[in-house]
């Protein structure tokens, strides 16, 4: 319940964070960057995570956010889940990732967990990375060397591991518009308040009867989030039909390399990513 | 019983306001000058030799004051009480507080830090070098009876008693080997009592103070009383040098009837340093080192006739101790053995229980101890004969249960069941619930063959309840008495103090009390004030546990308000000159019969505390003690219903309905029998569906958080039907049964009676508890198989 | 040994400035530093919601947050929910619906449940129960909690009688 001890800086600017963690590299420090918390005070606290040096980036302005450009929105990495939840850019345009948002955990953690936080994380069951890969997302992350880009398909590296290295902060997510497409978040858990067992994530374009286009994320079939490709290739051109998701959903387990443990084995998951891609795809279309 | 102003009524509670407000004085809102802190070190090992520990670094961390570990104490810190030894012949190891030569379970304490902060003993653990031999661990109780693996190398068994219970031997009932052997119909099963964990919200917490001249402890328990006689005799204290205090307590359910090892660390501590020491558990250290509930084998046996009738009931069970016996480990199978024939009138019974040690966390008291295991054993084999026989389970069922003219009923485990009504809350519960319409709408989706399968859940049930009359524990082999004590003391301004020796940690005893002594002295309900939780308060008691609380607590109230009257007669009687065989007591007054003379409580209570004009010889004082043992238990029943749905695409389980009718006797306050019931089934809910202490093959708890071990919140339980009827108790004057465990007890097997129901006609025979997604999904599977043959 | 950190919080509408240690939980900060009790722990993974207080008017749990990052902050705790020694709705809905027991998860019950009522004041039975998903209670199977939280949002007015309104209710599903 108490952390090891830590220093502690609170940046006002991205470039000030940047030479704290360059500063701390140099001096040996194990360096944690602080967002939410929400995931790592928890670790702090059970000394899963001694960190000797904690940067916490809440006070870093022009962070959070939601704005419009163009044909994407821009998502600061500190807004808070309860933000992207609420957003009414995004529940217009990306409502997949409202309704995944609203899913995290519960209220007084939405309140305080961050989107960028959480996709930094990268929990294999976290509710945001499938929803972000299925958008095609790109991660804006500055480092000393200045800005640069990591788009979803790349962002996910394993693990708890992404693509932002130690030095660097993730400080925006673009997400492009998928204004008119359904959309639709599955996520199975045994109580509330759990980690997703499995979830899946589906954005869909039908045209006159016909899927035009599908994306699908796959919460927790891996040690990263997975496009379900197969599937996504299965629907598209396919008729928007109970049959034809049923028939394309049973693609769902293909590529995937889940774990086993206390909330079911990976014969289960496998089951589960089909009945709930199926299940999330028929809501995409409104079936 | 007659109607009164107070019993029946829906008091608010007393206890609520500082609760709310944020006022709580619950243990670890403790402060005391110069308070030092403790952390404790505990084994990462389920089964290990200490071959070494190092406190050096420990020792010299800023802010450290104390290391003790269990070399440095052996000579003082005794053995861990057991107050039931179930058999002359039972095996216990010691069981010092901290873990002198070898540990036996993952958490088990070896060293404890004293520091003058809670983040430097927390510090100062990571510094604790400990050297370890590891030994071969037994987990699975099944494996553990084999005695392949030894838990303790000092034992030579893992088998610490066997206890027979045989109702041809005891007299009540014939054999049951000739039950089976002229069976029409034989059910064999072996069920599953998964390892549950209490999980009360606020985490144990002790706060000892050693300056003055005794000892004075704060502690989240249950038990004050018993907890300070223990404490005496474990740690060679005087008793009167001993005060024992429970403040605000944050729930219990059986996890805090129990003297902890912390507890006695914590005096250990104190009296090291000569300084106020506190210890807080952190939930996880809870979750793994507190002691854990349930875990047990069950192999059963029903015998039946073809038209239901049952013949004769077998019960084999395993019961999991973990490690350890604790206070009343070992007698907790036993509380369930006079259970398993439940409500019906089986002719022969025989049970067999033999305790086991495991490499695992001791297993304890927890709410229900032993009876919800048996019931749950019971209710799942009458389904499974009912589903063998074709007949509706509640046609079973009833073929079976006593019929109300039949009371009062000796059953075949020897108890004499009071009253009871199983026809008038099945009747209502059936009504409540819609059993006919939901039954057509199970038949409606199997025959749609609908994806999400309805199943209903049929639980009847009773237990015994107000533990217990003091003979029946002494013939049990229990190391204590089962009365309870209560002062009622009369203040000058005729306002009441009632001090009980039941101590409450949620129950709102404070409000039931007052109702009860408002009502049996005529004093408004607001004028008296309930004392408890303090030892050297309430001097005797018997504590809170076994839904005892009314039936035996309560009754010790209402005996000592009858001696308040008896006495302010005899001083009524001198102020009214009149004879005390004329003076009649009514809501609160006195009068002289056949007159309008009369005199209130409060006038006499102040001519009292005057004592300027009272009778020759007359102590002034009007204060009076009772204690009350109970001459039986007290049986509260009925009938649970569950409409569960099961998702059998994903394995998911839902609760679509959930009736309940319990008859508890006579009601003092239906506010707090319904919170009761509510939170009972919660629980029970939470067994079926959601809980199990888990732990891997090297001995490590893997539910050692609430991520994994999962008490479920709003979203995940039903809005509840409940309903009661009212058959008054005989064991007690005011007709009371208790309603503790109710919920709890029943719940369980409504549910998973429920979940096979829905499923059951595509194979499934039998789900392991809790009845998790993949479970039932990998049952359906495995049915589709083995076309459902197992 | 980390250097400690001067902070400036308001609390239950009091400014407080003092020095701590980074590490140093809001829970802790409260509880120890300013004596403010009626928070209390539960766990130790952000399960259970015993600690939840408001930070500038919406709900955190306060032993997932350190002391430093609350600076400049206001915070509200159980104990600055009644004002002039008046029961704030919550709480008079709490007692009045015995949504309580034990009472060590009602602090964070009745935060959790004003900041759920200020995002939707009339949420349904179901948005109740997920609005409530992150506080564990142990003793009252949650109905009662439901019920009081539906109560203020329907404006219920409580005699002072001191005898349950709603017990009605449950025995209309009963036998006398």
């Amino acid at each position: 319940m108490i952390p090891s001890a830590f220093d502690y800086a609170a940046p006002s600017t991205v470039e000030e964070a940047l030479g704290l963690l360059a500063a701390a590299d140099a001096a040996g420090d194990d360096v944690k960057l602080l967002a939410g918390g929400q995931s790592l005070l928890p670790v702090m606290k059970l000394r899963l995570a001694d960190p000797s040096m904690v940067v916490d980036l809440g006070r870093v302005a022009g962070l959070s956010g939601v704005t419009d450009d163009g044909d994407s929105l821009l998502i600061g990495a500190m807004t808070p889940h309860h933000v992207v939840a609420t957003d009414p850019l995004i529940a217009r345009h990306v409502p997949l990732l409202a309704q995944a948002a609203a899913t995290v955990a519960d209220p007084q953690v939405r309140h305080r967990g961050t989107f960028g936080g959480a996709l930094v994380h990268a929990d294999p069951a976290g509710d945001l990375p499938a929803p972000v890969l299925a958008t095609g997302a790109t991660f804006m992350i500055a480092g000393p060397g200045g800005q640069r880009t990591v788009d979803a398909a790349d962002f996910f590296e394993g693990y708890f591991t992404t693509a932002v290295a130690e030095g660097e902060i993730l400080t925006a997510i673009r997400v492009p518009k998928y204004t008119g497409w359904g959309s639709h978040y599955e996520k199975f858990t045994r109580v509330a308040q759990q980690w997703s067992i499995v979830a899946v994530a589906a954005q869909v374009r039908v045209e006159g009867g016909t899927i035009a286009e599908a994306r699908i994320g796959l919460t927790n079939m891996a040690s990263t989030p997975l496009r379900a490709t197969a599937v996504e290739a299965a629907l598209a051109g396919g008729a928007a039909t109970a049959d034809a998701i049923a028939a394309a959903a049973a693609h769902a387990a293909e590529g995937t390399d889940p774990a086993s443990d206390l909330n079911g084995d990976a014969a289960y998951r496998a089951h589960l990513a089909q009945v709930l891609t199926k299940r999330a795809v028929l809501a995409a279309v409104g079936l | 019983m007659t109607a009164t102003a107070e019993i029946g009524k829906a008091r608010l509670r007393k206890e609520d306001r500082h609760l709310v407000t944020g006022r709580s004085r619950f243990t670890d809102n403790m402060v005391l000058p110069g308070m030092l802190h403790l952390a404790m070190v505990r084994s990462p090992y389920a089964h290990a030799k200490i071959t070494a520990i190092d406190t050096a670094a420990a020792k010299s961390s800023p802010g450290v004051m104390a290391v003790l570990t269990g070399a440095d104490v052996a000579g003082e810190q005794g053995s861990l009480p057991n107050a039931w030894p179930i058999t002359p012949d039972q095996k216990a190891p010691a069981h010092g507080a901290i873990a002198v030569e070898e540990v036996a379970f993952a958490g088990e304490v070896v060293a404890v830090i004293v520091a003058r902060s809670a983040a430097a003993a927390r510090d100062a653990v990571e510094l604790v070098d400990v050297s370890y031999e590891e030994l071969p661990v037994v987990m699975d109780l099944e494996e553990a009876f084999t005695d392949k693996v030894l838990a303790h190398t000092a034992l030579e068994s893992n088998l610490s008693a066997t206890w027979v219970f045989d109702s041809a031997e005891a007299g009540t009932g014939s054999s049951v080997q000739d039950a089976i052997d002229n069976a029409e119909v034989l059910i064999e099963r072996t069920l599953y009592q998964q390892r549950l964990i209490p999980a009360f919200m606020e985490p144990r917490s002790t706060v000892v103070d050693p300056t003055g001249e005794q000892i004075t402890m704060w502690s989240a328990t249950q038990i004050p009383h018993i907890l300070r006689l223990m404490l005496a005799l474990t740690l060679g204290i005087p008793e009167s040098k001993v005060r024992v205090i429970a403040p605000d307590v944050g729930g219990g359910f059986g996890g805090k009837l129990q003297v902890t090892p912390e507890e006695v660390i914590t005096v250990l501590a104190a009296r090291h340093t000569g300084k106020p020491c506190k210890y807080t558990e952190t939930r996880s250290e809870s979750l793994q080192a507190g002691h854990h509930g349930r875990a047990q084998v069950q192999r059963l046996k029903l015998s039946a006739r073809k038209d239901g009738t049952v013949t004769g009931l077998s019960v084999n069970l395993l019961a999991d101790m973990g490690a350890y016996l604790g206070l009343v480990t070992s007698g907790i199978p036993i509380l369930g053995a006079f259970m398993y024939n439940s409500i019906y009138k089986f002719p022969a019974y025989r049970f067999e229980c033999h305790n086991i040690f495991t490499n695992k966390t001791w297993t304890d008291a927890y709410r229900g101890a032993g009876r919800p295991e048996a019931t749950f054993a019971i209710e799942r084999m009458m389904d499974e004969l009912a589903t063998e026989l074709g007949m509706d389970p509640l046609a079973v069922r009833e073929k079976n249960w006593i019929r109300h003219e039949e009371f009062p009923f000796t059953t075949v485990a020897g108890l004499e069941y009071d009253t009871g009504n199983y026809e008038a809350a099945t009747a209502k519960a059936v009504d409540l619930f819609d059993y006919q319409g939901l039954r057509a709408e199970q038949k409606r989706r199997r025959d749609a063959n609908d994806p999400v399968q309805l199943g209903i859940g049929v639980s009847t049930f009773t237990e015994m309840c107000g533990l217990a009359p003091s003979r029946v524990l002494g013939s049990l082999s229990y190391g204590a008495g089962g009365w309870e004590h209560a002062q009622v003391r009369v203040l000058p301004t005729g306002n009441i103090e009632v001090v009980t020796g039941s101590s409450a940690h949620g129950q709102g005893h404070e409000t039931a009390w007052s109702q009860l002594v408002a009502d049996r002295l005529g004093v408004p309900f607001e004028n008296v004030e309930v004392l408890h939780g303090d030892t050297q308060i309430s001097q005797r008691g018997l504590d809170t546990y076994g839904s005892r609380s009314l039936t035996v607590g309560g009754m010790a109230v209402l005996a000592a308000a009858d001696k308040v009257i008896e006495k302010a007669k005899v001083v009524a009687a001198h102020l009214m000159e009149a004879s005390e065989a004329d003076i009649e007591f009514a809501a609160g007054s006195f009068t002289v019969k056949g007159t309008d003379q009369s005199t209130t409580l409060g006038e006499i209570a102040l001519a009292t505390f005057a004592a300027h004009n009272l009778p020759d010889g007359f102590e002034p004082n009007l204060d009076s003690d009772a204690t009350f043992d109970p001459v039986n238990f007290s049986y509260p029943h009925g009938t649970h219903l569950a409409a569960i749905e099961v998702d059998t695409e994903t394995g998911h389980v839902g609760i679509l309905k959930y009736v309940c009718v319990d008859d508890v006797g006579v009601v003092v306050n239906p506010l707090l029998v319904e919170g009761q019931v509510h939170g009972g089934l919660a629980q029970g809910i939470a067994q079926a569906l959601y809980e199990e202490a888990a732990y891997d093959d090297a001995g490590t708890l893997v539910t050692g958080s609430f991520v994994d071990y999962l008490v479920p919140s709003a979203p995940d339980l039903p809005h509840y039907i409940t309903g009661r009827t009212e058959t008054p108790a005989t064991s007690n004057q005011l007709g009371a049964k208790g309603v503790g465990e109710a919920g709890t007890i029943a719940s369980t097997p409504a549910i998973v009676n429920g979940v096979l129901d829905a499923v059951r006609h595509l194979g499934v025979r039998d789900i392991k508890m809790p009845c998790t997604p993949s479970r039932v999904w990998h049952a359906l599977q495995d049915a589709k198989t083995t076309g459902g043959v197992q | 040994m980390a250097s400690s950190k001067t902070i400036t919080v308001e609390v239950d509408g009091v400014e407080y400035t003092d020095d701590v240690e980074p590490r140093l939980l809001l829970v802790q900060y409260l509880r120890e530093r300013l004596g403010k009790t009626g928070t209390l722990i539960g766990c130790d993974t952000t399960n259970c919601g015993a600690c939840t207080v408001h930070l500038d008017g919406v709900s955190v749990k306060s032993c997932t947050m350190l002391a430093v990052q609350a600076a400049g902050h206001k915070v509200t705790t159980i104990e600055g929910m009644s004002r002039d020694g008046k029961l704030a709705p919550l709480q008079e809905a709490f007692h009045q619906c015995h949504a309580l027991q034990c009472g060590f998860c009602t602090p964070g019950m009745i935060m959790q449940s004003a900041s759920l009522l200020t995002e939707n004041p009339h949420p349904s039975e179901a948005e109740i129960r997920d609005g409530l998903e992150g506080n564990l209670c142990r003793c009252t199977g949650y109905q009662n909690i439901v019920a009081a939280v539906k109560s203020v949002a329907d404006g219920t007015v409580y005699d002072d009688s001191g005898v349950s309104a709603t017990a009605d209710e449950t025995e209309t599903a009963g036998v006398k």
